[in-house]
């Protein structure tokens, strides 16, 4: 299946050179997690701080059962805030 | 004791300058900067008067932290009643005036009447005089400021101003200091224009002197500021990218208004964001961003600096925009930006340096422009009117209608008067996305429930600094909850309205409230300021503001009709996003709201209340 993975502000770098933007489309296996994308791009459990499937927050706890599904995007920030 | 004990009266029509004692009664119940000037203010005017009339008053005023060692200690605020909602004002700003005004031996100036002829008012220490501003009339601030310098023979002068903007009386002008930050809403600027007030110049070389026990201060605000710099928000998110890191956050939860809150995601929301600004232009190799900046004392130091690109069809026969400033901030970035569907980022910049060098507020004037797309998109505002098309997404047109507005030409004074007047004009009051008059900020309430009480609420019309939820419904401060559901906001947007009051009323940034708690803030003040400051007191100085402006405007004619928002929310779904489907469920929070403030269904303080708050 197919999903779009987001990495932003500092953790823009973490992203492959081959990303548009702070975006990458992905090709993965069924029942991946969140979790998992997580540690497969190496980005630090606590530098993602605020975790999003689709706009939604994903508190850290279930990151590591929240499977995605086929066209989901999936976002992450470190600490960040504005206003 | 944190404050100087004194005041400085301007009566501009008499052209007299007085000292007078501070009234430390007050400043024992309302703390400083916001809340001692409301009280003075509250105190002084009829809550009826015409903003723009000789019997409006307007001050200026720093809190017992402005000028201290204190972390971000450089705030001021300029508090009147409001020509743009008719409600109280309260607009606050960083750079570097609030901390001389501390230290030219004063907490705050207190202007009233209106001068025969333009005049700015110079203070150095003890001395105030007012000054013949006859040849700064028709400048912008960036002009006046360098000329009262150039005049003075004084580099170090902190000046505010009014440019062009506040001489016309744009009902959303704002007072610039230090060149770029601003007290920015309601309009304060129109009112120092229709004083005939065009600057205020201060050296102030006393420092801060009589904080209660110096070495307690000393050892507070240093913990404080190791609070500060150990958050990963305030040490190192905040620093690097700056507000503007909210424009994908907030386009990704589905609650990014855009073109008139038609929508609430904009799909160039990457291309004015924060990630952007930090990208190599194709053009000239080079990112906008240049560096970020701090105000006085500030050890966060957020502020944005930038450089456009000087080949860009707004500036290229414009060198004097070609030097860094600055900008962008997240909310000119999305009211210049999403707001009218403009996805051009050196655009954005360049409204951005015109708000800032004529004196604008670029929310009010960005979401203004918004509901000018609107209605040109429903033919109702014509290209004959404009003098250019205005489609939604139009940068030229942007472009076109800041240089209008800031300098009052055609069509631009029909801007300048702000969304509600013009929407009304033109037979559609119900696309002026604002409350009290004033417009949102950069957050769709279907998407964030939270932010649709708070702007209904803030007393001083549709803003995110009187209560900003977003902290807690998106970021996760202190708590996260649900953006989705109206369940526990009431109390939560009363919890943060009281608090918000404290921090300004002290003369800190706001800001620091991402990292900090009250109980950050109290070692600092009860060191600093006589009296016993306990989180009890603090907590009780927080809620007596608000109910003190709220009192305000329910004697100037506002009741809970006002506490109101835009049809447009309320019955119109998100189209997009976790909200989709959404409407904002005021209906169902502002009763709760009223229970938990202790106010009668009407929207108006019980007695048990008032007595209890002292008022």
């Amino acid at each position: 299946m197919r999903i779009a993975f987001k990495l932003f502000a500092s953790l823009t770098d973490y992203l492959p050179p081959e990303r548009k933007g702070n975006r990458l489309e992905l090709e993965v296996e069924e029942g991946v997690t969140v979790a998992d994308l997580i540690h497969r791009y190496n980005v630090p459990e606590r530098s993602a701080h605020l975790v999003l499937v689709n706009g939604v927050y994903i508190p850290p706890a279930e990151r590591i059962r929240h499977r995605l599904k086929d066209a989901d995007e999936l976002a992450i920030w470190p600490p960040v805030a504005g206003g | 004791m944190g404050w100087n004990r004194k005041v400085l009266r301007v009566n501009l029509t008499a052209g007299t300058c007085t000292e007078e004692p501070l009234n430390m009664q007050w400043a024992q119940d309302y703390l400083g900067s916001r809340g001692l000037a409301t009280k003075y203010l509250v105190s002084e005017i009829d809550p009826k008067v015409d903003p723009l009339s000789a019997d409006n008053k307007m001050i200026m005023a720093t809190g017992p932290l402005t000028g201290t060692m204190a972390s971000t200690g450089g705030r001021y605020t300029v508090v009147t009643k409001g020509p743009l909602t008719g409600a109280i004002a309260c607009s606050n700003s960083g750079g570097f005036f609030g901390a001389e005004l501390k230290f030219a031996g004063w907490d705050m100036i207190i202007f009233e009447g209106k001068s025969p002829k333009p005049v700015y008012l110079y203070v150095e220490n003890d001395k105030a005089e007012l000054r013949d501003a006859g040849h700064l009339w028709g400048k912008s601030c960036w002009d006046t400021e360098e000329t009262i310098k150039h005049e003075l023979q004084d580099p170090l002068v902190r000046v505010s101003s009014i440019g062009v903007a506040g001489e016309n009386q744009v009902l959303f002008a704002c007072i610039v200091n230090d060149l770029h930050r601003a007290a920015g809403r309601s309009g304060v600027g129109a009112v120092m224009g229709s004083k005939n007030l065009k600057a205020v110049a201060l050296r102030g070389t006393q420092g801060v002197s009589g904080i209660k026990d110096f070495r307690a201060f000393m050892k507070a605000t240093t913990e404080a500021k190791k609070v500060l710099a150990d958050n990963a928000v305030t040490g190192q998110g905040l620093p690097k990218y700056g507000t503007q890191v909210l424009m994908n956050v907030i386009n990704e939860m589905g609650a990014l208004p855009t073109r008139n809150h038609r929508d609430v995601q904009f799909e160039d929301a990457g291309k004015i964001s924060a990630e952007a600004m930090h990208e190599k232009r194709e053009s000239d190799g080079k990112p906008q961003l240049v560096t970020n900046a701090a105000c006085f004392g500030c050890t966060i130091a957020c502020g944005r600096i930038s450089e456009i690109d000087k080949g860009h069809f707004t500036v290229k026969n414009s060198p004097k925009y070609w030097g860094a400033s600055g900008g962008l901030e997240y909310e000119a970035a999305w009211a210049l930006g999403a707001a009218n569907g403009v996805g051009d980022l050196e655009a954005l910049q360049y409204a951005n340096l015109i708000c800032n060098e004529q004196g604008m507020d670029p929310i009010s004037f960005g979401a203004t422009v918004g509901a000018v797309m609107e209605l040109y998109d429903m033919g109702v505002i014509t290209r004959d009117m404009l003098g250019i098309d205005a489609p939604f997404g139009s940068a030229e047109a942007l472009a076109k209608m800041v240089e209008m507005t800031a300098l009052g030409e055609g069509f631009g004074k029909e801007i300048g008067q702000g969304s509600k007047r013009l929407c009304t004009k033109f037979g559609h009051p119900e696309l002026s996305m604002s409350v009290k008059g004033q417009e949102f900020p950069a957050y769709d309430s279907r998407g964030i429930q939270g932010m649709g009480l708070t702007y209904a609420t803030s007393n001083r019309g549709a803003c995110h600094l009187r209560s900003y939820t977003v902290a807690s419904e998106v970021l996760g401060i202190p708590v996260k909850t649900d953006p989705l559901t109206t369940d526990g906001k009431p109390e939560l947007v009363k919890a943060f309205q009281d608090a918000t009051a404290v921090f300004d009323s002290a003369g800190i940034c706001v800001f620091t409230s991402f990292a900090w708690t009250l109980a950050d803030v109290q070692p600092q003040l009860d060191a600093a300021c006589e009296g016993d400051w306990s989180m009890d007191k603090l907590n009780e100085v927080g809620e007596r503001v608000w109910n003190m402006e709220r009192m305000f405007n329910n004697a100037a004619g506002f009741t809970a009709k006002d506490d109101n928002l835009p049809p447009r929310l309320t019955t119109e779904p998100a189209k997009t996003g976790p909200a989709k489907g959404l409407v904002n469920g005021l209906a169902k929070m502002l009763p709760e709201y009223y229970q938990v403030r202790g106010w009668t269904p009407d929207g108006e303080p019980t007695a048990e209340t008032r007595s209890r708050l002292g008022l």
